[in-house]
């Protein structure tokens, strides 16, 4: 096939996104067709671009420049294995997301379908050129765009005043993420003025000057990525969307900062130094602890998934980290086996996080509720999404045999590798970070069972959910895809572990598809058979053998008999709902443990109170911390500056004057 | 696959499945015995399992599907367990399919699957029975791969078989980091079997019970099942703690013969170990359920402690 031919069709699959975005816009009121056709369409679109993605992976680079944007400053576009990968990251996401729009998307519910449409298809454009852009200026477009995309998609609804806070929370963080990323470009060209990727490349930095674009690169994209302390607006802006947007932005949007941080730091800069990994590992593993102890005391289903995002993300610097600490010291392999882990990460990661919110979305609908204290017994009214869910949320607790574990299993087999580190004090670190690691593992499987247990099963909360209706057929398919993607990447991981290896080699030189082949499609062994193996496909059998077995012998020695009953409980008669735990309950102990971690508010009742009241509000310690003393200092600068705004021309033409006065006087010295 | 490795897994399958409930079983006299209470037969826990699956199951009116599969996922997932942990033979045709690693991950399944079916019915002791599993189980998880990370970084690898045969032929060396893991690993597997000092198997008191109130509403064969698979449960961490600290007496590769020794030696080393349990479980008092949490970090800090003093002593 000819090798030009993927960037062209990734060019194509850009453009008609965008036309159909046009149609949308010219069809507002049509919402049946809005929803009906037009979001199929772009889902075979996304199928395609993946399929394009998935074929460049393992060609050479391909570049091309489009002539847009301003007069000699084109954008230039190239893909490579790393950006191709991400792309195909895209495709598949968003092929399941939009197939579920086609079902999901109705009248009423703030802005009107088909602008919808049109931002949701801006923002898909706008996240594919971002992981395509080879030059900064086309990157800091697309960047921009991507994030005032998805802005708008956020205050879709944006007759709630919380909506509108939670989007310009998020536009503001955004924005400064935005300004250091551009400091960061700025500091990569070294002065000579151009901004290509391939410019940026051949610049060789001073330490000093490459740590501080690496700084600036860390705050850049860790605000986007919700890196702690720049994590607050994920927890806002994640449930303000509609839920395909929210599946969007974590999912895929995320990966995006991901992307860029690899690109920045692996591709476009060549001193790695080794405070480099340790400051993005820290970070990493601060995210992931942070992020899963809240997960487990949240009460709304999608502030829960979305402290769940800011843990796998953590995750993900984890491994990132770690791949820079073992680049520094020019330990390829190892670096190399860190990589894989953080991209197979990116990839389960997208499926099972937009599943689950993609499923948040139908029990949204189904019953008008988003907390959790009011939801339950789902699996009985709404049976397909309740077992479609079932298995985002074992694949998100990181459970054999399905894809998350693939990549925790990477993870810790990174840590078991690593040895003779020249540096003593990071030797010691590692067992530690492992031991972190694990922990976050096992509470993301606590704050998963809460999730799915509290919201799925038990006995229905509120009479209405009885009558709450399962998903349509789009949103089935949409789910049922997505699903399918964290079963086949949990089961055949060696086959992506060769495509991901092209990734690795074009980073740190290195791949693990020649082990990996060697040792046979059945068994994924990173180095060696004596050293590590795993087997998902004969783990699943014999589970699953043995199941079967059982179930057989057991009718066929004793028998089948069955018979239904009221609940036993201990013999308790009169059991209600309320007498379930409730998502508070279920989240208690660990906010007993954790209790430093929480800023803590609670109104107790006393026994003697007529209707008793029990509330706990969480809140968290940065905004107090970190982001109250900076609203505050800002307000006091503004004050002063407000000082010097009168309100009068002659004040101003005045001003005017001085500063001539003062550039004539700077000038003409 | 050799024919010794085949003939080897399926000895090993078929001694864990049938000798499983025994060690229960002896576990329970050794108990009566040291309590001066007149001890049960060594063959009550089969009686038990043979009643349950003779009676007529019932189940609640509004259990689901996810209800009724459980047990018999944990029963796969613990059978699986048992087939992979060395405790007759290293030379295993499964082992290669699971690591200590992915060992952990299936355990953690298994605690997933009862902890959802526990709170399916949406009864009050399902679901604190539940809350009360995940609880033990976020902090026994992470301290166990710690135990299992410790026996790793010795014999440089994740692969139970490798792991035991690496163990089994070093010279005898005491390394300190294992003595904190095994202290780690004991504390993990009194929790994970529900044990005294955490749980009491022998009790349905309301506000201590943990495994009891999980399995609540179970009657019948799906009881006798998930009854089975905490057998096949308590047989492996046996058989794991066995392998990791007493690694003797293992069979291995191309040794069909070993195969004879090795079963009355693991008979002997699992009877002295059951002896422990029992001595453990009488001397030590029931503890608050939040004094559980405090116990399981105990354990999770002395395995890191463990893999620390790896790292200072490289032993």
């Amino acid at each position: 096939m000819d090798g030009m031919a993927d960037l062209d069709r990734i060019l194509t699959v850009i453009m008609v996104w965008v036309a159909i975005g046009a149609v949308a816009l010219a069809a507002q009121r049509r919402t049946r067709f809005v929803a009906r056709t037009l979001f199929p369409i772009s889902s075979l679109l996304s199928l395609g671009l993946a399929a394009s993605a998935l074929h460049a992976v393992f060609m050479q680079p391909q570049a091309t420049v489009l002539p847009l944007g301003l007069p000699g400053l084109p954008f230039h576009l190239r893909v490579d294995s790393l950006s191709a990968f991400f792309l195909a990251v895209i495709g598949v996401t968003s092929c399941g997301t939009s197939i579920f729009s086609a079902g999901y998307v109705r009248k009423g519910e703030g802005t009107a379908p088909g602008l919808q449409c049109l931002q949701y298809h801006l923002f898909l454009a706008s996240m594919t050129v971002v992981v395509l852009a080879d030059d900064a200026y086309a990157f800091m477009v697309a960047w921009e765009t991507m994030a005032l995309t998805s802005f708008f998609l956020v205050i879709a609804n944006h007759r709630v005043a919380a909506i509108r806070r939670a989007g310009y929370l998020y536009l503001l963080l955004a924005h400064i993420g935005a300004i250091a990323i551009l400091l960061c470009f700025g500091v990569l060209q070294a002065n000579t003025g151009d901004f290509t990727f391939a410019n940026l490349r051949l610049q060789a930095l001073s330490p000093f000057w490459a740590s501080i674009a690496f700084v600036l690169a860390v705050v850049g994209f860790g605000a986007k990525a919700g890196i702690v302390p720049l994590h607050v607006w994920l927890p806002e802006a994640h449930p303000a969307a509609p839920s395909p947007v929210s599946a969007l932005m974590s999912g895929v949007m995320l990966k995006t900062a991901v992307y860029a941080l690899l690109r920045v730091t692996f591709d476009l800069m060549h001193v790695p130094l080794w405070w480099w990994g340790a400051v993005v590992l820290g970070l990493g593993l601060a995210t992931a602890l942070y992020g899963v102890v809240f997960t487990t005391v949240q009460t709304d289903m999608k502030r829960l998934l979305a402290f769940s995002s800011i843990e796998n993300l953590g995750l993900i610097f984890v491994s990132t980290g770690l791949a820079l600490l073992f680049r520094s010291y020019g330990m390829n392999a190892l670096a190399a086996l860190a990589l894989t882990a953080t991209l197979l990460h990116v990839a389960a990661h997208a499926m099972f996080k937009s599943l689950l919110f993609l499923a948040t979305g139908t029990v949204l609908h189904a019953t008008g509720e988003r907390n959790l204290g009011k939801l339950g017994g789902l699996i009985r009214y709404t049976p397909w999404v309740a077992w479609l869910t079932l298995v985002g949320a074992l694949t998100a607790s990181g459970l054999p045999p399905l894809a998350g574990f693939v990549s925790e299993w990477l993870l810790l087999q990174t840590f078991l590798f690593t040895t003779n580190l020249p540096t003593s004090f990071l030797n010691m670190l590692v067992p530690l970070v492992a031991a972190a690691v694990a922990l976050v593992a096992a509470l993301s499987g606590y704050a998963m069972v809460k999730f799915f247990g509290v919201i799925f099963l038990g006995q229905p909360r509120e009479e209405k959910l009885r009558h709450a209706r399962d998903a349509s057929w789009f949103e089935r398919i949409g789910l049922a895809w997505l699903a399918t993607g964290c079963v086949a990447l949990g089961l055949f991981p060696g086959q992506v572990i060769v495509g991901v290896s092209r990734v690795t080699k074009l980073l740190v030189d290195f791949g693990l598809a020649e082990t990996v082949r060697a040792n046979g499609w059945l068994l994924l062994a990173p180095t060696s058979l004596q050293r590590a193996s795993y087997s998902p496909i004969i783990f699943l059998l014999v589970v699953a053998t043995s199941i079967a077995f059982t179930a057989v012998a057991v009718r066929i020695v004793y028998h089948g008999r069955q018979r239904r009953a009221p609940p036993w409980d201990c013999g308790f008669p009169d059991q209600n709902a309320r007498m379930q735990d409730t998502a508070e309950g279920f989240g208690q102990p660990i906010r007993q443990i954790f209790e430093p971690f929480f800023r803590m508010r609670r109104d107790l009742p006393s026994p003697f109170d007529a209707r008793p009241l029990y509330r706990v509000v969480i809140e968290d310690h940065f905004w107090y911390w970190l982001y109250r003393p900076v609203e505050v200092l800002v307000d006091r600068v503004a004050r002063l500056a407000g000082r010097i705004q009168q309100g009068r021309i002659s004040i101003y033409l005045l001003y005017s004057f001085l500063t001539l006065v003062v550039m004539l006087l700077l000038v003409g010295r | 696959m050799t024919p010794s490795g085949f003939l080897s897994q399926m000895l090993q399958f078929a001694v864990a499945l049938s000798a499983a409930p025994l060690l229960t079983g002896w576990v329970n006299q050794c108990r009566a015995w040291l309590q001066n209470r007149t001890a049960p037969s060594l063959l009550q826990p089969y009686r038990v399992l043979h009643k349950l699956f003779n009676k007529e199951s019932v189940v609640a009116e509004n259990a689901s599907a996810l209800f009724l599969g459980a047990p018999y996922i944990v029963f796969g997932c613990m059978a699986l367990a048992c087939g992979i942990v060395p405790a007759l033979s290293t030379d295993l045709p499964l082992a290669p399919a699971a690591d200590a690693i992915a060992l952990v991950g299936l355990f953690a399944l298994a605690r997933v699957f009862i902890s959802l079916a526990a709170m399916d019915v949406g009864t009050a002791f399902g679901t604190l029975g539940a809350r009360r599993e995940m609880l033990i189980g976020f902090l026994a998880e992470p301290a166990l791969l710690m135990t299992l990370f410790s026996a790793s970084l010795i014999t440089h690898s994740t692969s139970l078989a490798s792991i035991v045969h690496n163990m089994a032929h070093s010279h005898f060396v005491i390394y300190p980091s294992l003595a904190f893991a095994g202290i780690a690993f004991t504390i993990v597997s009194l929790a994970e079997n529900a044990r005294v000092p955490v749980d009491n198997p022998a009790t349905h008191l309301e506000l201590t019970m943990v495994h009891e109130a999980l399995i609540l509403e179970y009657s019948g064969r799906y009881l006798a099942l998930l009854e089975w698979a905490a057998s096949l449960k308590l047989f492996a961490y046996s058989c794991i703690g066995l392998a990791l600290f007493f690694p003797w007496g293992v069979a291995e590769v191309n040794d069909p013969l070993a195969l004879v020794f090795s079963l009355p030696v693991l008979a002997l080393k699992l009877a002295i170990g059951g002896l422990c349990l029992a001595l453990i479980e009488t001397f030590s008092a029931k503890m608050r359920i939040f004094r559980v949490p405090e116990f399981q970090a105990t354990a999770f800090l002395l395995a890191v402690i463990g893999l620390l003093v790896h790292g200072l002593l490289g032993a």
